[in-house]
């Protein structure tokens, strides 16, 4: 988003320069009218410098002028936040109104007449770049903004070389807002973007603007931390250098950083990212605009938790020797494993797949273990889901859908941390169209109001049998939704709970004519693409006892599920519990290191792209696992990337059209027919992730994710 | 070159002076330090900002303690919410404010805003930002009485600046602070509406709570009148409130103009026509 606002200023630079050669004059239709049926009705023409422009009525003159191809200079406004109208930058000049007009703050009305190049246009913006830098220091050298500062870029355009402003800078006290963000008060010009973004996207009111005149400062009054799990995407929103990434501090400058466009995998939406590298080093994370998962915003971990990149690092392949772990050879790990492996016979061979386990990997050790005669596979944490219909492990309403929704059902999930970006969401849905958002698991605090219906499997028997009121409200409802958490999918009596939801999806008519509103919200990037592929334990193999476990980056398994006398083999990149607990380490990449496949809650792939090497003698997964097999005398068919993704492709067609969602069938009331029904506990539901910060081997390790932990208020 | 110089240094002075001017009340340490006349602008000292709009906790005033409307406040409180649909309840914010503000003697503390946002389901940060934005809410203790002198440019012509020295010496304390019997803070205000009267002091009487709160002007005043009523005042008389010299606002020295009645033509007469 920086690149987004920077470029935006720079191609106002070129645009300023290059209104000379204004083109003749020709009607430009406004990007959501572009089609060859003519434009709707409610339209309006106005002439933006001499060019008729045809907007939606009700736009605003920014976006007239927007649509007419003609950057307008800004710092309050902001597409997804409330108009403030209060930097004044976006003045342009309206034929007949007696000065100049805030366009972001003014609707536009038929036929107005928009100049943008006036003389009166320049020096009224001239004029408030000169008052907004009357009182902002003079310290782009020593800013953490510099070279993606607006207010830097547009005084390149709008301000002098000298102020009239003799008088002493106002000092302003800087403000503690917890690990993450980094303020230095005397920068900020107060457009109130942070205290929108916090009020409006985040929901936690605690921002504000205080004092009055040139006293006013930003901040929270009363001595309190920003808490919120998106409270970084201030650090996007602040056009000038106020607020500033604390880790990121004075490590890099932007202009000396590589941008590689990746996924993030810190939970299970893959919000879109950009790394930002210099030489071998991730210095940053920020967001890429994904209108349909994470628009422009990412949560805190998925921006800060990469030091955990730097830390915890397997780098050599590692054995088991006297006295702990001792670095080994490729040749030696994989002859120790070939080893173990010849003493068990097939189903005593497993292989579990982790939370950020990639589908390339997943489909290499899913062949493996088939060729070595085993159906010993699973995804940790999922004991009982059956994976035979995508619908039915799936977000189906899609990320954006969950906005359409008017009556959601929420069941052992906590969105706000689970998933903060898709809270996010929901909060809108809830606040602006209305929708009624009911709980039932342990009590949430998800930042608007929610319905507490009971804490379990009761209360689902009860809405099941139409005796509960909200039974009533969900039936009523044009678009029902229920959101099955990975905290329920992952109970004992997990199955038996998702047949009682099924029913009652069935009759609320959760899923319908061009609705489906079933909706699983996974916890992990790496669960879908395990399902996808099958990664599921045979009916054969559900009975064996493992002899030798393969943890594909599996940190959080189940006890049970690892024998104690199991030989161990971990594969991937930290030591967490995985690699405590193996006889063998391989040293995988991490997510910023390969490409590779990850597959959100909604079903849909996306790849990450290397930013970087991989540390050490660290590989990508899926090349240990293809090495392996060779020493296992069971060679996988597949020797470079392509070829394993025309395997996944071959596996799950899906995989190869990536950034795409694949409709799935919902088999009405079928798809736990064959089940018998369960019995269920009454143990209260409650949500999988119990720490925001801290949920998988990378933010674990990360120590920004433990200061924020230790500053966590529970 | 040296004319703009000394151009801009009286515009400065006139500017801090009028920065100077801050109703709400300033700690010794706080206050601005005005410069004198002689030192050029290139050596000037430091700004202070003159007003804290960040909350320090003290004992008394912590977000750790609650704040409860009296029961005699309770009434009004509900008449003041009562003036707003439910739905835009939060409109209540200054009025409950000022009634806050009243029942703690004129102090409005961090505990006061709190619940004053949680009776009207806000967030606290939206009852801070109101609290800061006015200069009339005392977020730092007052005395009982909290005297104000008018500081804009009619009452400055007229002499408000020789009531606030005569005050201050009076009291033997500086603007924004409170003597030490807790009696009087000296602080300023800017134009309250009563020029044609000027100069005039405002003075908030904090002694007997919400209910006999007043908010009274002191009209036409000399530094002699305004030392009277303020010892009046402490000796717990009621001194004249308005114009010491005049019944209103007339002339002082009787009319001078209109003094027959119009020659008209007067109005028609709508039924005539
Ligand atoms: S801190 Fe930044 S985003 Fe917030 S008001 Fe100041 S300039 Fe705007
Ligand atoms: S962008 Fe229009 S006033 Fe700030
Ligand atoms: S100037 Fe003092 S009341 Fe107006």
């Amino acid at each position: 988003m920086f690149g987004r606002f920077s470029s935006a200023a720079r191609t106002l630079t070129r645009a300023s320069t290059s209104r000379v050669f204004v083109p003749p004059p020709q009607v430009v239709v406004g990007a959501k009218f572009f089609s060859s049926t003519p434009p709707p009705v409610d339209t309006i023409t106005v002439t933006v410098d001499g060019s008729p422009v045809e907007i939606p009525k009700g736009s605003t003159v920014l976006h007239a002028c927007e649509t007419a191809g003609v950057e307008i200079p800004r710092f309050c406004y902001h597409q997804r936040l409330s108009i403030a109208g209060n930097c004044r930058m976006c003045l342009v000049e309206v034929e007949k109104a007696p000065k100049p007009v805030a366009s972001c703050a003014m609707p536009a009305m038929p036929n107005m007449n928009i100049k943008t190049t006036t003389p009166l246009v320049k020096k009224a913006r001239e004029g408030v770049m000169e008052f907004l830098l009357a009182n902002h220091p003079l310290d782009c050298p020593i800013c953490d903004q510099g070279g993606e500062c607006d207010l830097q870029d547009q005084a390149m355009v709008f301000g002098s070389d000298r102020g009239r402003f003799v008088e002493t800078k106002r000092g302003v006290e800087d403000k503690e807002l917890g690990p993450l963000v980094k303020t230095v008060m005397t920068r900020c010009i107060h457009c109130t973007r942070c205290v929108r973004f916090a009020k409006e996207v985040a929901g936690v009111e605690d921002l504000g603007t205080t004092g009055r005149g040139r006293d006013t400062e930003i901040g929270t009054y009363v001595s309190k931390l920003f808490r919120s799990e998106m409270s970084g995407n201030v650090i996007d929103l602040c056009p000038v250098g106020a607020l500033t990434s604390k880790p990121y501090a004075f490590t890099a400058r932007s202009w000396e950083l590589k941008k590689t466009e990746s996924v993030d995998v810190s939970d299970a939406l893959g919000s879109n990212i950009l790394v930002d590298t210099k030489g071998t080093e991730v210095m940053r994370i920020t967001p890429r605009l994904n209108e349909e998962i994470n628009e422009e915003w990412i949560s805190d971990k998925a921006r800060f938790q990469y030091d955990g990149l730097k830390r915890q690092r397997i780098d050599v392949p590692m054995a088991k020797a006297a006295g702990g772990l001792a670095a080994v050879s490729w040749e030696e790990a994989f002859e120790k494993i070939a080893e173990a492996v010849s003493k068990a016979s097939k189903d005593e061979i497993k292989g579990i797949a982790g939370k950020l386990a990639d589908a390339e990997s997943i489909v290499a050790m899913k062949d493996l273990l088939n060729r070595l005669g085993s159906g010993n596979h699973m995804c940790e944490g999922f004991p009982t889901l059956g994976a035979d219909i995508r619908s039915s492990y799936l977000m189906n309403s899609s990320i954006v859908g969950v906005e359409d929704a008017d009556a959601i059902l929420l069941v052992g999930t906590n969105p706000r941390v689970e998933a903060p970006v898709l809270n996010a969401r929901l909060r809108r849905a809830c606040l602006s169209t209305g929708a009624t958002v009911a709980n039932v698991g342990s009590p949430l605090n998800l930042t608007f109001p929610v319905e507490e219906l009971g804490m379990g499997a009761a209360t689902l028997k009860e809405l099941d049998a139409q005796s509960h009121p909200f039974f009533k409200t969900m039936k009523e409802a044009a678009n029902p939704m229920i959101v099955v958490g990975a905290g329920l999918v992952g109970r004992e009596d997990g199955l038996a709970l998702l047949q009682t939801l099924h029913s009652l999806a069935e009759k609320t008519g959760v899923v319908g004519e061009g609705w489906n509103g079933f909706n699983m919200l996974h916890d992990s990037a790496g669960r879908v693409a395990g399902l996808d592929l099958g990664f599921l334990p045979s009916e054969s193999a559900k009975k064996a006892a493992a002899k030798v476990v393969f943890l594909l980056n599996s940190d959080d398994f189940d006890e049970a599920d690892v024998p104690a006398d199991a030989f161990v083999v971990y594969v991937g990149s930290h030591g967490d519990k995985g690699a405590t607990r193996a006889d063998v380490i391989l040293p995988g990449a991490a997510y910023t290191e390969k490409s590779s496949t990850y597959v959100n809650t909604e079903g849909r792939p996306q790849r990450t792209k290397a930013a970087v090497a991989p540390i050490g003698q660290a590989r990508d997964d899926w090349t240990i696992v293809r090495a392996l097999s060779e020493v296992l005398g069971a060679s996988l068919p597949y020797d470079d990337l392509n070829a394993v993704r025309a395997r996944l492709a071959e596996v799950a067609p899906h995989m190869e059209r990536t950034t795409e969602v694949e409709p799935s069938t919902w088999l009405n009331g079928s798809t736990y027919a064959h089940i018998p029904a369960g019995t269920t506990s009454d143990a209260p539901f409650t949500s999988s992730v119990a720490n925001f910060y801290m949920t998988d081997a990378v933010s674990r390790a990360s120590v920004t994710m433990a200061k924020c932990t230790s500053t966590k208020l529970t | 070159m040296a004319i703009r110089r000394s151009m801009f240094h009286c515009a400065q002075l006139i500017r801090k002076s009028a920065l100077a001017s801050s109703s709400v009340p300033q700690t010794a340490s706080t206050a601005l330090k005005v410069q004198s006349a002689a030192v050029p602008i290139f050596q000037q000292r430091r700004w202070y900002a003159d007003i804290l709009n960040q909350h320090r906790d003290t004992p008394t005033n912590n977000s750790a303690l609650a704040f409860e409307f009296t029961e005699k406040n309770m009434p009004k409180v509900n008449e003041i919410i009562s003036h707003y649909p439910s739905n835009y309840k939060q409109s209540a914010v200054i009025p409950l404010l000022d009634l806050a503000q009243q029942q703690g003697n004129g102090h409005l503390t961090v505990q006061a805003m709190n619940k004053v946002a949680e009776m009207l389901e806000i967030a606290p940060m939206r009852v801070y930002e109101v609290a800061t934005f006015y200069t009339m809410f005392n977020r730092t203790p007052v005395g009982k009485y909290h005297v104000m002198v008018c500081g804009t440019t009619p009452c400055m012509i007229r002499g408000s600046r020789e009531i606030e020295a005569a005050l201050a010496a009076h009291w033997g304390i500086k603007k924004g602070q409170t003597t030490p019997d807790g009696m009087f803070t000296l602080g300023e205000m800017e134009c309250m509406g009563c020029c044609v009267n000027a100069p005039q002091i405002t003075i908030a009487d904090y002694t007997k709570g919400a209910d006999g709160y007043t908010y009274n002007y002191y009209e036409d005043l000399t530094p002699e009148s305004a030392i009277k009523i303020v010892d009046q005042l402490k000796k717990g008389e009621t001194p004249k409130v308005g114009s010491q010299i005049r019944e209103t606002c007339e002339p002082v020295g009787g009319l001078t103009t209109l003094l027959e009645p119009p020659p008209g033509p007067y109005c028609r007469d709508l039924s005539q026509a």
